[in-house]
């Protein structure tokens, strides 16, 4: 009954265009940006800025990324870690490099450079499509991880080959408490999921779902391959990057370049699967199940009073998450975001069933 | 509206012996024919006799290995489809090539990316250029909609509609583009007599409203012989007539063609 559309008019094509059409979704965002932003801060702990938040921002923000590859042009990649790692490691050596470069530029440029990076990686795809792809990405996970070891430039030669960084500071902020890092990474995020939106419901999102669709006929109609495909990765990798500089620079503070392997390529995969391909929304909602999950099944058992072995709860977790993973993909194969759907629908004639 | 008091112009586009093959196959040989402008030109013939890949010839996706085709004025041998799309020949396909995951709206707006030219950084901040743009050219969709009679159908995903309204989609997405030369492959196959109509007339009002040149395929010869000013009849890639409906009916070859002959 709250949630509908009926009597609500629109007069432009201008209104019938905005992200939100309804004024309940309005509202409801605000809200959600107003416990983000204010809400969260106040109650949070930093268990669960560091454990949950914070890398629920950078690892959503590379599923974001993700998904505009995948889920709107319809190239599979697996190289999601590498470009991660590529955007930590300019990030770091623009951060170390040069100093007192102000830390918005350094993202921009981190992710300028992992979009160049992408761009190239993106050349097969003008040749190749599907898992043929995926395989020919495969090559920048395992070449770049070896690269950032390999050239010690990258890394000052770094005895260790641990990357560490420095302390943040934006125009006088300092970004030290993980509170402070964690309303930097959700700024970030938001600005760059709105840019996302934006993308996708103009132009080069018409362009990029197009060839996802039918390239053949996205051709046909005048839309040049080349570009479309070339500029989804160069997106999608500026997006990867910036969560790439994130993830070291608000949650990990230090790591080994080869971090960035295959596992988070999978994870990020995973996410957008789980979460839905093709939507935003739903690329918040798989990070946040993938991240979650295991963070729950290692917590519930011992509130409910069974005292289960370490080793028990780990493997258990494993096998609870693949369980899981297969039940979504079967009952929902368009993902969390598709079910979010599918609810507002349903609400929109509650209680009646239609 | 009768034939004869329609303008139909110069030639629009020249095709001149055309030959294509695919390994061994020949699909067309030595076809020349020209389509005029403001026309509706019909190409006929039996199943596999090479019209689609005459259509596909046109519009740059095939390169035939020997001929020409004048276009404008402009003879060319080959062209990449995007450059057909960008000097104004638009198509639709036998089997629907709609993007199935995105609505009505997207769909036509898509067909219409041409003619806009929002970039990257500019569509990512939207407010401003982009959103003028973006509401510019959906007015223009708009009177397409309405045009073609798909008002209720604009915010659902083509996937989900029946399979004549996909067709009137594809149309309207082809109709986006505004196009100088349209290419229709069988707009009618697997249509009731009503849709049939229904796509007759709104065939017949874009020739006559917008000017647009078409250049169609079709199996029905009701309504080939109707709506068409002159007909191209192919078979086994070569061409065995060409002229007005009544010529080309009473055509010996055609008739052997479609009929059968003894040996």
């Amino acid at each position: 009954m709250l949630y509908r559309e009926s009597g609500q008019y629109k007069t432009t094509y201008g209104a019938d265009q905005a992200i939100f059409t309804i004024p309940q979704d309005r509202v409801f965002f605000a809200l959600l940006m107003l416990v983000a932003f204010v809400g969260i801060p106040l109650v949070a702990t930093n268990y669960v800025y560091t454990a949950l938040l914070i890398p629920f921002l950078c690892l959503s923000l590379a599923a974001l990324g993700l998904n505009i590859l995948t889920g709107y042009c319809g190239q599979l990649s697996l190289g999601t870690g590498a470009f991660m790692g590529v955007g930590a490691v300019a990030a770091w050596n623009l951060a170390t490099r040069v100093p007192d470069l102000n830390l918005v530029v350094i993202f921009i440029l981190a992710g300028l450079v992992t979009a160049a990076v992408g761009m190239f990686f993106g050349l097969p795809s003008l040749r190749i499509k599907g898992f043929y792809l995926a395989v020919a990405t495969l090559a920048a996970q395992f070449f770049l991880p070896w690269l950032f070891v390999k050239w010690g430039w990258l890394t000052n030669h770094a005895a260790s080959g641990v990357i560490t960084v420095p302390p943040l500071t934006l125009l006088g902020w300092s970004i030290d408490t993980p509170m402070e890092k964690y309303l930097f990474a959700l700024g970030v995020v938001a600005i760059l999921a709105l840019g996302a939106k934006n993308m996708i419901r103009s132009n080069p999102g018409r362009q990029w779902m197009a060839i996802r669709d039918m390239d053949i006929a996205a051709e046909i109609i005048g839309i040049r391959p080349v570009v479309a495909k070339l500029t989804a990765f160069a997106v999608s990798s500026f997006y990867i990057g910036v969560a790439g500089a994130l993830y070291l620079f608000v949650y990990l503070g230090s790591a080994e370049p080869d971090g960035f392997g295959i596992n988070l390529s999978f994870q990020a995969l995973f996410m957008i699967i789980i979460g839905g391909l093709g939507s935003i929304l739903g690329s918040f909602l798989g990070a946040f199940f993938i991240l979650l999950l295991p963070i729950f099944l290692t917590r519930v058992p011992p509130m409910l009073g069974f005292d289960l072995s370490t080793a028990l709860v780990s493997h258990l977790e494993f096998m609870v998450f693949g369980a899981l993973i297969v039940f979504f993909l079967i009952v929902e194969p368009h993902g969390l975001a598709r079910l979010w759907q599918i609810t507002k629908e349903k609400l929109r004639v509650w209680p009646f069933p239609y | 509206m009768s034939v004869a008091d329609k303008k139909i112009g110069d030639v629009l586009l020249k095709v001149e012996n055309i030959s294509l093959s695919f390994g061994g196959v020949k699909a067309l040989s030595d076809i020349s024919f020209e389509i005029r402008e403001h026309e509706v030109l019909a190409i006929i013939g039996p199943n596999g006799a090479g019209k689609s890949s005459m259509l596909n010839c046109i519009n740059g996706f095939y390169h035939p290995q020997q001929g020409t085709i004048t276009y404008r004025g402009e003879k060319r041998k080959q062209m990449k489809p995007h450059e057909a799309a960008s000097h104004g020949i638009a198509r639709t396909f036998q089997n629907i090539a709609l993007f199935k995951g995105m609505s009505t709206l997207d769909n036509i707006m898509t067909g219409r990316l041409l003619k806009m030219k929002a970039g990257l950084i500019a569509s990512a901040f939207y407010k401003g250029p982009a959103e003028r743009e973006q509401i510019v050219h959906r007015e223009f969709c708009e009177r397409i909609i309405d045009f073609l009679e798909i008002q209720a159908i604009r915010k659902v995903p083509v996937g989900r509609l029946p399979y004549g309204l996909q067709k009137r989609v594809e149309l309207a997405r082809a109709l986006a583009a505004e196009p100088t030369l349209l290419l229709l492959d069988e707009p009618m196959a697997g249509m009731n007599l009503e849709e049939k109509q229904d796509m007759c007339r709104f065939i017949l009002d874009v020739n006559d409203e917008f000017g647009t040149t078409i250049c169609l395929i079709e199996h029905d010869m009701g309504v080939v012989m109707d709506i068409s000013d002159r007909v191209v009849v192919l078979d086994y890639g070569r061409k065995i007539g060409d002229g007005v409906p009544a010529e080309v009916k009473n055509n010996q070859a055609v008739i052997d063609a479609y009929l059968g002959v003894q040996h």
